[in-house]
């Protein structure tokens, strides 16, 4: 027992010990050996994080993300200086964000070009493409948000599990072309959200958030946690009532879920910054495009008894996070969030993507490489490509 | 066991996600700070918040150089007169390079200096007279003092640069032609040096003098803050709508003479409107020339002597027609007091 705790004794230091030395050098550095590292200058940053253009003034998010604290001291609008405000005041650490009001009767869907000069004379920027009156988040904006995520959202989906019955009546290789097809479109999804991550964080993020690495950090905890949890999903689907067929579907419609709710984000805060106006056309498009993540769902589905009620959930599942999405987007939208939120898509369909290729290898041949797989998959890229076209 | 272990990994890292979502869904935090400021927008209007207000107005200044004062401030040297009869006139003239200047509220900029300012002193004489400036560089880098007028080239401060911590150079001439007249540092890279503010004015009195006059010397120049080649800033004498929050006070009747001189880099031209008026502009003050006018356009270092008088009191802006200019600065005001001095057709309350 002794022997034991001593043995424990020694576990906990050695593992601390790292710890101490790690602490004393992080102090010396900040302490006495400060001037060792007193090289070059530190350059200020600020990051203009969001713009609202409200009645009759311009309200800017500004972060501090570089090394030092800064000072905003003069605000302009297309290179010509304003007086404006500051709140809560001009002082700002690192990381510290403030609201900056500068007053101006600006045009609608017109560019302008916001400027902020801190204390040694820097001037940043910020390019706003067309100006659109911020969000006032009521009800009827409330309404409007919801019918665009039922559009792009729910409905297509909902189309797309009507392929159900026609996917039943297929042969075995046609199915696994299904399955092919599926996946295919996923994956080409999954490109899309992080292409779309990394260009908020190229735009709006500022270098200090390590835009590619949170992407990446993000894809794959998101890819790691879904994974853990459905295959605890699939396993005890074994042992209930639940059949396999059902737990997959499950799976994809939460994957493709939380990939609508990027899309939804992306939508909204589109609609929020005034940077798309929103046409019919492109309801259509995104429309046409979304009913193929029904087939999705649909296609493992089609091997158990029809379950109308079950699809249905299923089809909510997935379509309905448009709608928060919107709702987020357009109201509380922040590009940090948004980053995230595309990310935690990304490797949720990501995850999909295994485990329907995993589906489709039990179900089969433990072939991958079948015609019916390697076409159904390429096919699937093409169509969402060219659906991509229309949005 | 394991299982457990993992869902409080997974809960903890949820955990962590949605707090870090949360503050960055709320970036504006919550202020505690809740006492309310007013302004005024530049269209007049009426805005009130509990924060800051970013405003180049000058209400609580800490700068050092003021524009105000260098409007009026002549120098003229020390003066003795030379066996021959001839008035010499010596002045001390010293570079720096290493020091900051606020150039707006809050706007911290390496500026380079003589004696301190941007501008530099407005030095003064009369033609004839024998000028001998002394100049010492305090700088880091080398300079010079390249006056414009007519002098031996042994003193066109081009090819003597003078060193750093401390050289001297004595530059000697004969005040000539009449006018008003900028001098400069010469040193490569030319645009840098006179864009960081070494320049001041020379005036060249003619022999008989000037009708007496309420005189000022106004520099038309700009500062680039942020080294992008394009000026951040522009002003009559540096500061940033300093004489729009602070109108220079003359009275109805006087004649003013305003010496100006556009030291402006980066922009070709310069131009300066004036308000209510109109002025009768001698070209480089030299006299030869002049003409009527309430707009006039500068290139670089181009100069002249402006002369006017007001009837009517009130308000009267003067600014760069060129409005960008006066929209980052160069704009400023005229508060004209007294007795109108001819028939006022409206009944306007001219305030004060």
């Amino acid at each position: 027992m002794e022997v034991n705790s001593t043995s424990k004794g020694k576990l906990i230091a050695s593992g601390v010990i790292p710890f101490v030395f790690l602490i004393i050098m992080v102090a010396y550095i900040f302490g006495p050996g400060s001037d060792l590292l007193d090289l070059g200058v530190p350059l200020p940053e600020i990051t203009m994080e969001k713009v609202d253009f409200m009645n009759s003034e311009i309200h800017v998010t500004v972060r501090n993300t570089g090394p030092i604290p800064v000072d905003i001291v003069i605000a302009d609008v297309n290179d010509r200086i304003h007086p404006a405000a500051i709140e809560p005041d001009k002082h700002l650490e690192r990381f510290e964000t403030a609201l900056v009001r500068i007053p101006f009767e600006w045009n609608e869907a017109e560019p302008y070009i916001i400027g902020l000069t801190i204390n040694d004379g820097t001037r940043f920027e910020k390019e706003i493409e067309a100006a659109a009156p911020a969000l006032e988040p009521d009800l009827e904006l409330f309404g409007f948000f919801a019918i665009i995520g039922t559009y792009v959202g729910i409905i297509p989906v909902m189309i797309g599990l009507l392929w159900l019955p026609f996917i039943k009546k297929i042969s075995k290789s046609k199915y696994h072309f299904f399955l092919a097809l599926t996946a295919g479109l996923l994956l080409f999804l999954g490109i899309d959200s992080v292409e779309e991550a990394l260009e908020v964080s190229k735009e709006s993020l500022a270098g200090s958030f390590n835009g590619m690495l949170l992407v990446a950090t993000v894809v794959v905890l998101s890819f790691l946690g879904l994974y853990y949890s459905g295959e605890k999903l699939v396993k005890r689907a074994e042992t209930s009532r639940l059949a396999k067929p059902v737990a997959i579907a499950l799976m994809i419609s939460i994957g493709i879920g939380l990939h609508n709710f990027g899309e939804g984000l992306a939508i909204g805060a589109a609609v929020g910054l005034g940077s798309i106006a929103f046409s019919t056309f492109l309801i259509v498009g995104f429309a046409l495009h979304n009913t193929t993540e029904g087939i999705a769902i649909a296609a493992p589905m089609s091997r158990g008894k029809t379950m109308i009620g079950k699809l249905a959930a299923m089809g909510l599942i997935a379509g309905s996070p448009a709608i928060f999405g919107a709702w987020v987007g357009g109201f509380v939208y922040s590009p940090f969030t948004s980053v995230v939120f595309l990310s935690i898509g990304a490797g949720a369909i990501f995850q999909v993507i295994i485990t329907i290729l995993r589906w489709i290898r039990e179900e089969g041949d433990k072939n991958l490489s079948s015609a019916a797989v390697a076409s159904g998959f390429a096919i699937g890229m093409l169509i969402m490509y060219l659906t991509s076209i229309l949005v | 066991m394991e299982s457990s272990r993992s869902k409080i990994m997974m809960a903890s890292m949820i955990t962590i996600v949605a707090i870090s979502a949360f503050y960055f869904l709320l970036p504006e935090g919550i202020s505690a700070q809740q006492e309310e400021k007013i302004f005024k927008t530049h269209s007049g209007a009426i805005v009130k918040t509990t924060g800051q207000i970013l405003d180049p107005q000058y209400t609580e200044s800490t700068m050092e150089f003021d524009p105000m004062e260098y409007l009026r401030e002549f120098n003229y040297g020390r003066v003795s007169t030379l066996p021959d009869g001839t008035t010499l006139r010596e002045f001390t003239i010293i570079a720096e390079d290493d020091e900051e200047m606020e150039v707006a509220p809050g706007v911290f900029f390496n500026t380079w200096t003589f004696n301190g300012t941007v501008p530099g002193p407005t030095i003064r004489a009369t033609e004839g007279d024998l000028v001998r400036v002394k100049f010492i560089n305090n700088g880091e880098k080398e300079h010079t003092i390249h006056f414009h007028g007519i002098h031996e080239a042994q003193f066109d401060g081009v090819f003597e640069p003078v060193g750093s911590g401390g050289g001297q150079f004595t530059y000697e001439f004969r005040a000539g032609p009449v006018g008003v007249h900028p001098y400069h540092c010469h040193i490569m890279p030319l645009e840098e040096h006179i864009a960081r503010g070494l320049y001041g004015v020379f005036i060249v009195d003619p022999k008989e003098g000037r009708e007496p006059a309420d005189e000022m010397v106004m520099v038309l120049n700009g500062l680039d803050t942020d080294f992008d080649a394009e000026n951040n800033f522009y002003a009559a004498n540096t500061i940033p709508f300093y004489y729009q929050h602070h109108p220079i006070q003359i009275n109805t009747g006087d004649l003013i003479r305003v010496y100006v001189v556009n030291m402006v880099e980066f922009d070709p031209i310069n131009n300066l409107h004036l308000h209510g008026n109109l002025y009768r502009y001698n070209p480089t003050g030299t006299d030869t020339d002049s003409f009527f006018t309430d707009m006039i356009t500068l290139s670089q270092t181009e100069r002249g002597i402006m002369e006017f008088s007001y009837d009517y009191p009130g308000k009267y802006l003067f600014h760069a027609h060129k409005v960008e200019f006066s929209e980052k600065g160069w704009v400023g005001l005229f508060l004209v007091n007294g007795e109108p001095l001819a028939e006022t057709v409206g009944s306007i309350d001219y305030g004060s």
